[in-house]
């Protein structure tokens, strides 16, 4: 049994707004992957649970009329993996929804907990970073938008009151059309892995130069980051292995990785370094580039 | 908020319609374990991790250890329990016999019904071994090496 106090379903996001509004130490629960394991493990502060499970009102993926991608948050990643839409414009979103646990928790598990709950090691923010995706919040007055770079404050805190609600994800059409990416995941075992450092790249070439770059990576620091640093540094200049190399040198200045009982600093930033080079690659490969 | 600490739910488990006054608290795994005797859902790791409480849900593979019953309103469970049918094995359960894929059993329930799920979604197509690693990633078994129920799964899908 979890140690529940109440449990209310909201039946629309308005009502889960006001329900937290209304209760101030209530937390939402969706997929349950999360609050129902630290309710297990008697972790503080979830005992008043407004229920947005199976909410219909946040389960889409679609394009808006400027053909943007519009994402809900109770999404689970077994339909971000089967969606023709994912899979035809931002494959890298797709390769972190596979690398989530086993089907059982892809089948229940959601987009928007998956980044509400602020772990660095959230398989899809590195590819929602890569992105520049906007998450469209709820609240009492009305829906604001914000990047994903402004979201998370520090490790397990993110940019949400008491009363806002993630309702979905916006990836606007200019950040990835004619764009390539990859996200890669390196754990300890091949499944049912908690990510050791998860990579993603997406960038844009034009006559073998790189014209945007943008590289992202979850566990390098206390929040998933984007380097920016490095995305500078490479700008405008052709496609070549030197690249690469220069890529995987200046990459290490713009993570701050920490030692865990799951792996040191140190073995943490050989990962960052190496995935720097296999990513990239891996999308000039699918850019059609030649190395 | 109501402090209101039972609710009423009806819900199809293996075909039978039931409806049954149950503590919120409860995960779905002890509302098919503790209320309705359907001992085949193991609790092994509780925290979703090990696969052997696995049940259908709407046809849709979950754990039920980190599922809360009260979520199973108005939908319909499968477990094994229901698999057979006329005192017959279920082509599925049929192979893991054949295939020696059951040691000590603990797991075996859930990973019929990931096999289960599996074949039921790629119903007449040609799967490969990387495919079923992928499906049946979520369930741990200790004893056999998987390698037989790998085989088990791959006969399932045989058509």
């Amino acid at each position: 049994m979890f140690d529940l106090k109440t449990i209310i379903k909201a039946k629309t996001i308005d009502q889960a707004v006001k329900l937290l509004i209304e209760n101030p130490d209530a937390k939402l629960i969706a997929g349950g992957t999360d609050v129902l394991i630290k309710l297990k493990q008697g972790k503080d502060g979830y005992a008043r649970l407004v229920d947005i499970h199976d909410l219909e009102a946040l389960n889409y993926i679609r394009f808006d009329d400027e053909k943007n991608i519009l994402i809900g948050s109770g999404v689970v990643f077994s339909q971000i993996i089967q969606s023709d839409i994912i899979r035809d414009t931002i494959p890298m979103l797709c390769e972190a929804a596979k690398s989530v646990g086993g089907p059982q928790i892809r089948n229940i598990a959601t987009m928007g907990g998956n980044i509400c709950n602020g772990v660095p090691s959230a398989d899809s923010a590195p590819s929602l970073f890569a992105l520049n995706a906007l998450l469209v919040i709820q609240r009492e007055k009305g829906v604001r938008q914000i990047p994903i770079a402004d979201f998370y404050k520090g490790p397990g805190r993110v940019n949400l009151n008491q009363g806002d609600v993630l309702i979905g994800f916006k990836i606007t059409r200019d950040n990835y059309q004619g764009y390539k990416g990859c996200y890669y995941k390196y754990a300890m075992r091949n499944a049912m892995d908690i990510a050791t450092i998860g990579c993603a790249v997406s960038l844009k070439t034009k006559n073998h130069v790189l014209v945007d770059y943008r590289i992202a990576y979850g566990v390098a620091g206390p929040v998933p980051l984007r380097c920016h640093a490095t995305e500078q540094a490479v700008l405008h200049q052709a496609v070549s292995n030197a690249l690469v190399d220069k890529i995987s040198e200046t990459v290490e200045n713009d993570v701050n990785p920490r030692t865990s009982w799951r792996a040191s600093r140190d073995f943490r930033m050989n990962i960052i370094k190496e995935l720097s080079k296999r990513v990239t690659k891996e999308v000039f490969k699918r850019a059609g580039e030649k190395l | 908020m109501t402090n209101q600490k039972f609710r009423q739910i009806a819900f199809s488990v293996n075909g039978r319609q039931q409806t049954l006054y149950i503590d919120i608290r409860k995960s779905l795994l002890e509302v098919l374990r503790e209320d309705l005797g359907l001992n085949s859902v193991k609790q092994g790791c509780a925290v979703g991790e090990c696969g052997a409480c696995s049940v259908l849900v709407d046809e849709v593979l979950i754990d039920s250890c980190i599922f809360l019953a009260i979520w199973a309103d108005k939908k319909e469970v499968r477990t094994v329990e229901g698999e057979a049918k006329d005192g017959k094995l279920s082509k599925v359960q049929q192979a893991y016999v054949d295939e020696g894929a059951v040691q000590c059993g603990f797991c075996t329930p859930g990973f019929i019904m990931a096999t289960t799920s599996f074949v039921e979604q790629h119903q007449g197509e040609k799967v490969t071994r990387d495919q079923i690693k992928k499906a049946h990633e979520g369930n741990l078994c200790r004893c056999t090496g998987y390698q037989n129920i790998l085989n088990a799964v791959e006969k399932s899908t045989d058509n």
